[in-house]
Parts: C-alpha cells; sequence; structure tokens
C-alpha cells in the first residue's frame, strides 16, 4: 500500500526541509520526500493543497490521569484529545493511582493505549517509589518496559542526594529526568507568581527564585553526574538564563514551555478564576519575554501542554483548595500561532521542531521526523483557519481550559499515525 | 425620619449590585457611603433606634471562618434597618464538608435571600459568589485580601476625629501580609487623598506593596512623629505559616504601642485598632484605654456603615 501526500508544504525541520513537496508513505514508514521532482505513483493520493505537513507532535509529559483518576481522563481519551491537537505521541506522566514505579503499570498504560488504538504512548517512569522522593524506584526494569524517560511529576525531587543519584543511575540507561523544578518550601502553599498582584489580592505567592534556585541546583547535579536533566514548564527568567549558560559549557540540560506560560502573566489571577491556575504559575511579562527568547535562541528547545485535565468540579472551588493544571493538548497549536507566529518571534520551521524533533531528540525516540523511512507519522495543518475554541466538543474528558470561547487562527486538520489517518476535520 | 431619608445620600442612586472590596469602588462612591453613615447616626440615634427602611428584606450572614464581632455588627446592622436576617457558619473548606462552598451558599439564597454577607478564609470566595449568585454579595473577609467595612469604619472615624482624610499621614502597623484590613485600608486613603505608610517586620511586609502607593517603614520610632494616625493591626497568629519574627516580646518591643511612644508622637495621634486585640502585643492596656485612643468608637461606627452598605445593595437590588 502506497500513499502520496501531495502539493503540501513540506516542514521537517529534522531534515531541514521548508518547501513544496510530496511525501511517499509506504505502509506505516515514510520512503521518501520529493521536493520539485515528480513523485512516483501511489495506491492513494492525498491533497494537501494549502496546509502544511509536518512530523506528528510528541508531548514529553501528558497527565493521562489512569489509573486512578478515571473522572479527569483516560488513556483511550487523552490520546483522542492528543490525536485532535496533531500528537501522534505523548509520554504518559507517572503519578496516577498506583504511580508507575515498577513494570506492571508500566506495561498497563502500553496495554491500555494499544486498546485505544489513538496515538502512540510512551511510558515515563517514576524517579523515586510513589514519587515519595525518598528511595528511588526500579529504574533499571522500567527500562526494559520501555519507559522513555523519569520523572516525578509535579513532586519536586527535594532531597539533593536522591536527585544525584537518580541522575547517575538514569545516565546509565541514557534515560533523561524530567524535573518539576521548584523549591517545595519556597512554593508549598502558593497558589500564583509573587510579585505585585499576589500582594494585591492577598494571595500566597510563588516567588521566581524558586524556579531559578531548584533549576540552579538541577544544573550542579547533572555536571556533577553527567546525567541528563529536562527542565519541565520552565517559567522564570533567570531559570532561561541558567540553562542557556549550562548548555554552553557542555552540561545536558534541556528545558520546555507551555503555550499558557507563554500567553498569559500573573495579572490574570485577578479574576480569581480557577482555570488559570497552574504549576508553576503563571508569571509576569518580563519572565514571557525570556522565554521566547530562550525559544528563539534554541535554549528551549521543546514546547509541552503540559495537559493536566481535571474534571470540573474540582475546579469550581475556592481558589486555595483547587488543584493546579489545566487542559491544553488541543489548543497547543492555535496558542502557539497567536503568541509565537503572528508576532514574529518563531518562524513556522522552528515551532515545529519544538513540538517534533525536539521532543523526539529528548526522549531518544525515531519519530518526530520525515526522513530516513521514519515511521509515518504526520500531521496536517491548516495554518490561516479562525476557529473558536469550544470546550465541549473536545475529546479530553475535562473541560478546565481558560481558552473557552476564544477566537484563535492555525487548526490541525488531520493526524496519520503510522500510515493510517485517525484523526481529521474534512475529507482528505 | 421621612425628610432626612429625602436628602440625597439617600435617595440617589447607587450602581454596585455587590460590595467585594475598595479596590474597585471611586472616591466619590467612598464618600458617600460615610456621609450615608454619619446620616444613620443622627437618624437613629446612634444607631439604637430600630428603624424599617429594610422591611421584607432578607439578608444571610455565611460565614465561613470564626467571627463574633463583625457577624454581630453585620446583624444588629440589618436589624436595626427592620431586615430579617439568617445565620449559617461552617468552618472549613468546601472540601472537607462534602458539599462545595458554592452549593452552600445557592441553597441558602433558594431560601429567598436578597443580600449575602460572607466571611471566608480563600481570597477571591465572594467573587466566586457573585457569579454564582443572584443575591448581592457583601464582603466581609476573604483570607488576606480585602475587609471593605472594615476599612469604611476605620475611615469613618478618623474623618469624625480629625474632620477629613486628605491630606492625612496614616500608619498601618504589624502584619501587613496577612491583612485584609491593610490592604482595604490602603485602597480606601489613598483614594481618599491619605498617605499611607506600613510599618512592621520586613517579613510582614511584601515589597512589592509600595506599587500601592504606600511608603514602607521598618522603624515606628523614626515615622512616629509624623503621623496622624496608628492603625495597629493585630498579629495574626492564625494566618501565619511558621515564625515571621523571633517573639512576641521583641514584636512589642520594636512595633507595639506604649505611653512612651504615645509621649513622642504627636499631640492629637488617633490610636486605632480593629481588634480583636491583643493587650500587651500590639498595644499596652495604658495605650488602648487611653485618651487618643478610638477603638469602641470603631465598633460603633461598624454598625453605622454596615447599615450604610447593607441599605446601599438592597436599593441596588430593588428593596428600599
Amino acid at each position: 500500500m502506497k500513499t502520496l501526500i501531495k502539493n503540501g508544504t513540506i516542514i521537517d525541520p529534522a531534515s531541514r526541509i521548508d518547501s513544496l513537496g510530496s511525501i511517499l508513505i509506504e505502509n506505516d514508514s515514510i520512503s521518501g520526500v520529493y521536493l520539485g521532482e515528480a513523485p512516483p505513483e501511489a495506491d492513494r493520493v492525498i491533497d494537501a493543497t494549502g496546509m502544511l505537513v509536518c512530523p506528528g507532535f510528541i508531548d514529553p509529559h501528558v497527565a493521562v490521569r489512569e489509573p486512578g483518576f478515571e473522572e479527569d481522563e483516560t488513556i483511550a481519551s487523552a490520546t483522542a484529545a492528543a490525536l485532535a491537537g496533531g500528537f501522534t505521541g505523548i509520554a504518559a506522566l507517572p503519578d496516577t493511582n498506583p504511580v508507575v514505579d515498577n513494570r506492571g503499570s508500566a506495561e498497563f498504560v502500553k496495554r491500555q493505549a494499544e486498546r485505544a488504538a489513538n496515538c502512540r504512548v510512551f511510558p515515563l517512569g517514576a524517579v523515586t517509589k510513589g514519587h515519595q522522593g525518598e528511595e528511588l524506584a526500579e529504574i533499571g526494569l522500567l527500562v526494559e518496559s520501555e519507559a522513555v524517560a523519569f520523572t516525578d511529576a509535579k513532586n519536586p525531587i527535594a532531597n539533593a542526594e536522591v536527585m544525584r543519584r537518580a541522575l547517575e543511575y538514569t545516565g546509565m540507561f541514557d534515560r533523561p529526568v524530567l524535573h518539576h523544578s521548584i523549591v517545595p518550601e519556597l512554593s508549598e502553599t502558593g497558589v500564583m507568581h509573587e510579585g505585585f498582584e499576589s500582594t494585591r489580592l492577598g494571595l500566597v505567592g510563588i516567588p521566581a527564585a524558586a524556579s531559578d534556585i531548584m533549576t540552579g541546583r538541577d544544573i550542579a547535579l547533572a555536571e556533577l553526574t553527567g546525567g541528563r536533566v529536562h527542565i519541565m514548564c520552565i517559567s522564570t527568567r533567570e531559570a532561561v538564563e541558567r540553562v542557556r549558560l549550562a548548555q554552553a559549557r557542555g552540561v545536558s540540560v534541556s528545558a520546555d514551555v507551555t503555550p499558557h506560560h507563554l500567553l498569559f502573566t500573573h495579572e490574570v489571577m485577578q479574576s480569581f478564576d480557577t482555570l488559570f491556575k497552574c504549576n508553576p504559575p503563571l508569571r509576569s511579562q518580563e519572565h514571557v519575554d525570556a522565554l521566547i527568547g530562550g525559544l528563539r535562541d534554541g535554549t528551549i528547545s521543546v514546547i509541552s501542554a503540559d495537559h493536566q485535565p481535571l474534571a470540573i468540579e474540582k475546579k469550581d472551588v475556592e481558589l486555595d483548595v483547587a488543584p493546579f493544571g489545566l487542559c491544553g493538548l488541543e489548543t497547543l497549536l492555535a496558542i502557539c500561532v497567536e503568541t509565537l507566529i503572528t508576532p514574529g518571534h518563531l518562524t513556522w520551521s522552528q515551532l515545529i521542531s519544538c513540538l517534533t524533533i525536539g521532543p523526539a531528540k529528548l526522549l531518544k525516540l525515531p519519530h518526530g521526523t520525515l526522513g530516513g523511512n521514519a515511521p509515518a507519522d504526520v500531521t496536517f495543518i491548516d495554518p490561516t483557519e479562525q476557529w473558536t475554541v469550544d470546550a465541549t466538543s473536545f475529546r479530553s474528558l475535562s473541560r478546565n481550559t481558560p481558552f473557552d470561547g476564544r477566537s484563535v487562527t492555525g487548526r490541525v486538520v488531520a493526524t496519520m499515525v503510522a500510515g493510517d489517518i485517525r484523526f481529521s476535520t474534512r475529507e482528505l | 425620619m421621612t425628610e432626612t431619608l429625602q436628602q440625597p445620600e439617600f435617595t440617589a442612586p447607587w450602581d454596585e449590585r455587590h460590595l467585594l472590596g475598595l479596590e474597585n469602588l471611586s472616591a466619590d462612591q467612598i464618600t458617600r457611603i460615610l456621609d450615608l453613615a454619619d446620616s444613620f447616626q443622627s437618624l437613629s440615634k446612634g444607631a439604637s433606634q430600630k428603624l424599617s427602611i429594610l422591611n421584607g428584606t432578607v439578608v444571610a450572614n455565611l460565614f465561613f471562618e470564626n467571627s463574633t464581632r463583625t457577624k454581630t455588627s453585620f446583624n444588629i446592622a440589618a436589624r436595626r434597618l427592620g431586615a430579617d436576617t439568617v445565620d449559617f457558619s461552617a468552618s472549613g473548606s468546601s472540601l472537607s464538608k462534602g458539599e462545595t462552598f458554592v452549593d452552600t451558599a445557592l441553597t441558602i439564597e433558594a431560601m429567598g435571600v436578597d443580600l449575602v454577607v460572607c466571611r471566608h478564609r480563600t481570597p477571591g470566595a465572594p467573587q466566586l459568589l457573585a457569579r454564582h449568585l443572584r443575591a448581592g454579595v457583601l464582603n466581609a473577609g476573604d483570607g488576606t485580601h480585602e475587609h471593605p467595612t472594615q476599612a469604611l469604619l476605620d475611615m469613618l472615624t478618623i474623618r469624625q476625629r480629625l474632620g477629613r482624610i486628605e491630606g492625612l499621614t496614616v500608619a498601618l502597623v504589624g502584619d501587613i501580609r496577612h491583612s485584609r484590613v491593610a490592604r482595604s485600608n490602603i485602597h480606601g486613603l489613598t483614594k481618599l487623598g491619605a498617605k499611607v505608610i506600613v510599618c512592621g517586620p520586613a517579613t510582614l511586609i511584601p515589597r512589592t506593596i509600595s506599587q500601592m502607593g504606600v511608603e514602607i517603614a521598618y522603624s515606628l520610632d523614626e515615622i512616629l512623629p509624623r503621623v496622624d494616625c496608628v492603625n495597629l493591626l493585630r498579629v495574626q497568629f492564625e494566618r501565619q505559616r511558621g515564625a515571621f519574627f523571633p517573639s512576641i516580646p521583641e514584636y512589642a518591643h520594636l512595633f507595639g504601642m506604649n505611653g512612651d511612644r504615645i509621649r513622642r508622637a504627636k499631640d492629637g495621634l488617633l490610636v486605632l485598632a480593629p481588634g480583636p486585640i491583643n493587650r500587651g502585643v500590639e498595644l499596652t492596656p495604658e495605650v488602648a484605654d487611653g485618651p487618643h485612643s478610638v477603638i469602641l468608637n470603631q465598633v460603633s461606627n461598624g454598625l453605622l456603615i454596615r447599615m450604610a452598605c447593607l441599605y446601599l445593595l438592597a436599593k441596588k437590588a430593588g428593596k428600599s
């Protein structure tokens, strides 16, 4: 079975391609990209006129909430949401109940993903047993169950000795530690960024220093151990600067950022709306500017939705008791267009890089490119389609989005996994 | 009485459905409330005489945090105006109770309530209620955010004693970080043209508070000669996470108001305290019971301010 995608603008940052052309797919992998030359015959032709055609997106940390919190999300619903957002692969956070700190739990994640048959799911293993930050989880056995990286999700690893051992041990398997780099003592009771707004609103703040300090510690430990550390949801100017300087001297440190940290500042908390409550918190404009600077010069190589689905009754409570997080997979592209493409901060190729080869390199996956007989995971984008976010139409089980009703531009029109169109908004 | 009710502070329209804080009120609106409170004083002879202007209005006091003084004050104020009151008290968060905070409020409202007075430990809780309820919402203190009627009664007391607010220098002393009284006072006093100094241990004063247009001071002795009023905020032992200062004696030594400090202040210094006061901590008994103290005036003015606020919100709700 041969499928030809033609007339689209092919963007494959890993192969430095950004031009009109055709892609030939044989069964479940890509057999060739044709630029300027006539493409070969195929059994099926997809006309991608007016579309951007790029490798399928990969999100390195998605809360799938199953097992244990199926009222928020399941692996089936998370992967359906991922497809609608253009993702052909997601790494599933291990902060479920039970925690994915053992082979059985990792195998369950893979089994549920197979049953759902939506996008690819790569298990993430816990760094420490039960995310308690004390004893290392069975990292070697989890690697054998295909855990692509290790993380304690939203639980910072407070003990520097434990983090040191974790980086040494995961380094042995060439797997990174994805860390929520924030000092717990400085952030435990906080609900928003510490600054003028938190003072005025009387809300407990989380200072930027809480992120700066932990990022600095993580870099020092990566340098000490030779391990690989990845800062999830980087949010402060100083943290970006520390990552930039560390990368320049060869430390294995990387970082991702979310669209909501680029779109909003702490001023939105004036509404006391729990939908804006996320961790790390939405910070001030100087930090947003630094995050954009980090994306522009490549210090930040990955964009993640930091998808944290939560049943709405959990969010419709007082601000201090509401849990952190928002639903982001299905709106990621449009918010990236609004914050990065429209203002001219990034080219399409730079943006697609952060959604494809960036996360693929982080997790050492063969995906994220259209070159070299890669798996045929392809995302089709209409870069000019204008639409309105409607939370009620989400594939995610949860609706906790601050983007509901927002008029946006740029939409995923189809998502192909292993040569098979799994999602589309129109006839192809 | 009918004659008094024809005066403009009673008859002019009022545009706010809710009273959530002083931050979103204009200087004119704040002055209107103060004027109305003064009128209620003459009308009800210091609030001792019962009026009938809110007959048929139901006021619910929803207190999700312990309070005796404020709740009693709101209760008496509502009854002085002829309104019916219903009390609901619950402590703890909605999570621990099984029913959410909003559901509780909706249930009470469904019993035919026109105004809801809400005290809650979480900043923004009254805003959450205002989004869900048809009734007018009056914030009686939301965590460390705002406590508008307390600031209004402080301002009324100052205005009665010193004849004005504009041009005065008012020091708020103590735990600024955890004080809703401080935030509401800052909004109200600065809008009416007073200069505000916040003074206390550095651990209890967020540095960014200067952006609210106030001066930050760490020495009470340094600022005392130039202030007209000091408002001694209660040390909020229950809101503090960990130790913000080394000891109570050290706090009292650095920031407590005592006879010695009174003698070094301006002659006509007014000493306010929102209470309940910790005698020997924020102020000594000599000061609390001395001629500079207006603490009990504040309490009676609290009734007048709450009568004024209830009247205006009831008016907006079409009940008077």
